[in-house]
């Protein structure tokens, strides 16, 4: 933090620079840079790149692995850890002086994870394996900390993309991701020659979204419903009032150049496939393993493993992409905005929280920060954009993917603000508007 | 004078450490097969060899300054995996790695693929490399270390 505040002055300075060169090449570049700065994105006093108008407080710090967070109608804030801080897997994060930060935190739950989610009265919180729920007083205080109902247990966790990130509908239902426990379905996963395993056995019981009763406690991964399949890897979701449906991101593939030296440079590996968002309903199908999306070629392209050269496509029977982003940048966030605070052409867009990268070397990392898509009607409604910028400290710890924070989990509180965690350091930051 | 002193002290050591190299080079062929990798010009050699071999099959994962992916792929800085047993250690890379390891409390759980593909000395100049760079310093491992320990390996 020492380091920080001496820094802070010349990293102003240089964002301040940065940011003329950013708005100089855009003018520049025109209609060929997809990634649109927005105007004005300036520091904020903690080192977050803002647009005008918004502010970021740091409201908590110090939680270490902090994954998904969650806000009660009054304001208190969950976060759950997926890293054990001094024993509990959860924090409960108040501010009773309205200053921005939290000045009461308790921390209870013996286990780590990462879906956090409220509704009803009820705290959802997800370990690797199973899903709990802690019934919340009138005060949003948690009635029996140590001994939370089992929503869901024996959910499947093989080593890989083991995280259950959950949201609920509004009709009383859980929805929970459970990941690939593969790249791409190899018969042995990673590993260069080893052919792609059609039809895909993973898909049976992994890659995919699964549905359960949000309030029945006792239920087995058997009493699932199979929601949505072909999804490598799903850890930002959350459920879209406006289209009354769940919308996902993918982590997309990795290693292209890595298994197919012949048919994919470092660059191409760097840059392919796109991190996808989908709309999902009952039976939806993303595609995953056989095909990925090129958002060069704007198609579903034929995965190597499975006969694909880069450009054959394939998955006739598979979604479309909602929209399509920069390879390997990890969504782990995605919350649709309902506030009033924020002015109106966030009303209803998605922002999306990016983890960042660390398959793109030996080309530059990027990502670590939070973007922004506008929505109409339940459709994206322009280009997404940048909103909060710096995570990780600085353009060089960017492309080192060395970054000082790596932004996870988002959620709005009841007045409009919005919250991020990040996962590295445990800090969490609420974001509000004051025009 | 101490400087013109220690130019001429550098230039001696170089004209002998050429002598030493071009004798080396006439008494052993530069890329020894199966023969350890001890002396220094030896090691350098391997640990340039090692740097390509590094790129194409371990740097996606490890990363540029072998530092890793938190949470996923493990450090190869300064850690008893790297710099500690050389059974060990060529073991990962010809058998590969799968569940979840730790390093000072953080787990890493990205599978590791086997490289047994790699030739006896492609395996000895990259954990060579490893063992020697990125702030790291343990003995070299040669060629014919591996091919024994490939043996034992299966």
């Amino acid at each position: 933090m020492k380091n920080f505040s001496r820094n802070f002055l010349s990293i102003k300075a240089f964002y301040l620079a940065f940011s003329c060169c950013i708005l100089a090449f855009s003018a520049c570049a025109g209609d060929t840079t997809k990634v649109a700065f927005v105007s004005g994105l300036q520091p904020n006093d903690n080192g977050l790149i803002l647009p005008a108008g918004f502010k970021a407080t740091t409201f908590a710090e110090g939680l270490g692995r902090a994954r998904h967070i969650a806000v009660t109608s009054d304001g208190v804030v969950f976060v759950k850890l997926a890293k054990l801080k001094d024993g509990k897997g959860i924090y409960r994060l108040q501010d009773t002086n309205g200053d921005g930060k939290a000045d009461l935190v308790t921390g209870f739950g013996d286990f780590t994870g990462t879906g956090m989610t409220v509704r009803n009265g009820y705290l959802y919180a997800s370990s690797d394996v199973a899903v709990y729920r802690y019934r919340l007083d009138d005060r949003n205080k948690v009635v029996n900390p140590d001994q939370p109902e089992n929503i869901v247990t024996g959910l499947l966790a093989r080593g890989e993309h083991e995280a259950k990130a959950i949201t609920l509908d509004y009709d009383g239902n859980l929805y929970v991701n459970i990941g690939a426990y593969s790249n791409s379905c190899q018969v042995v996963d990673r590993t260069k020659g080893s052919p792609g395993m059609r039809p895909c056995p993973v898909l049976d019981s992994a890659a995919g979204i699964w549905k359960f009763k949000a309030d029945k406690p006792g239920q087995t991964y058997a009493d699932g419903v199979h929601y949505a399949t072909g999804l490598r890897n799903v850890v930002g979701l959350d459920w879209n009032k406006t289209t009354n449906t769940l919308f996902v991101m993918q982590h997309g593939r990795d290693q292209l150049h890595d298994l197919f030296p012949d048919i994919y440079d470092t660059k191409q590996s760097a840059e392919l496939p796109a991190e996808c968002m989908y709309e999902l309903h009952q039976g939806s199908n993303c595609g995953w393993p056989y095909i990925y999306y090129d958002e060069f070629q704007h198609k579903k392209i034929l995965a190597p493993e499975f006969g694909g050269d880069s450009k054959k496509t394939a998955g006739e029977d598979a979604q479309d992409p909602v929209i399509a982003f920069p390879g390997h940048l990890a969504p782990n966030g995605l919350l649709f905005y309902t506030g009033d605070q924020f002015p109106a052409k966030y009303k209803n867009g998605a922002f999306i929280a990016f983890h960042g990268s660390w398959n793109r070397a030996p080309e530059h990392q990027k990502g670590f920060f939070v973007v922004f898509v506008p929505f109409k009607d339940g459709k994206p409604s322009g280009e997404w954009e940048v909103f909060a910028d710096n995570f990780s400290g600085s353009p060089a710890l960017t492309a080192s993917g060395r970054a000082q924070h790596r932004p996870c989990g988002l959620a709005q509180g009841p007045d409009g603000s919005i919250y991020v965690t990040d996962d590295t350091k445990g800090t969490v930051w609420k974001i509000s508007y004051n025009k | 004078m101490t400087k013109t002193l220690g130019i001429s002290f550098s230039a001696i050591l170089l004209i002998v450490a050429c002598g030493l190299l071009s004798l080396t080079n006439k008494s052993f062929p530069p890329i020894q097969k199966n023969g350890p990798v001890q002396n220094v010009s030896g090691l350098k050699v391997s640990i340039e060899r090692g740097k390509k071999v590094y790129a194409e099959q371990c740097l996606s994962c490890h990363q540029v300054d072998a530092l890793g992916v938190s949470g996923m792929t493990p450090p190869l800085v300064k850690t008893k995996w790297v710099l500690g047993d050389k059974t060990t250690l060529v073991q990962i890379v010809l058998k590969g790695l799968t569940g979840e390891i730790e390093i000072d409390g953080d787990t890493f759980h990205n599978v590791m693929a086997p490289h047994s593909e790699l030739t006896d000395q492609q395996i000895a100049d990259v954990l060579t490399y490893v063992r020697n760079s990125f702030g790291n310093k343990a003995r070299a491992i040669s060629a014919a270390e591996v091919k024994v320990i490939r043996a034992k390996t299966k």
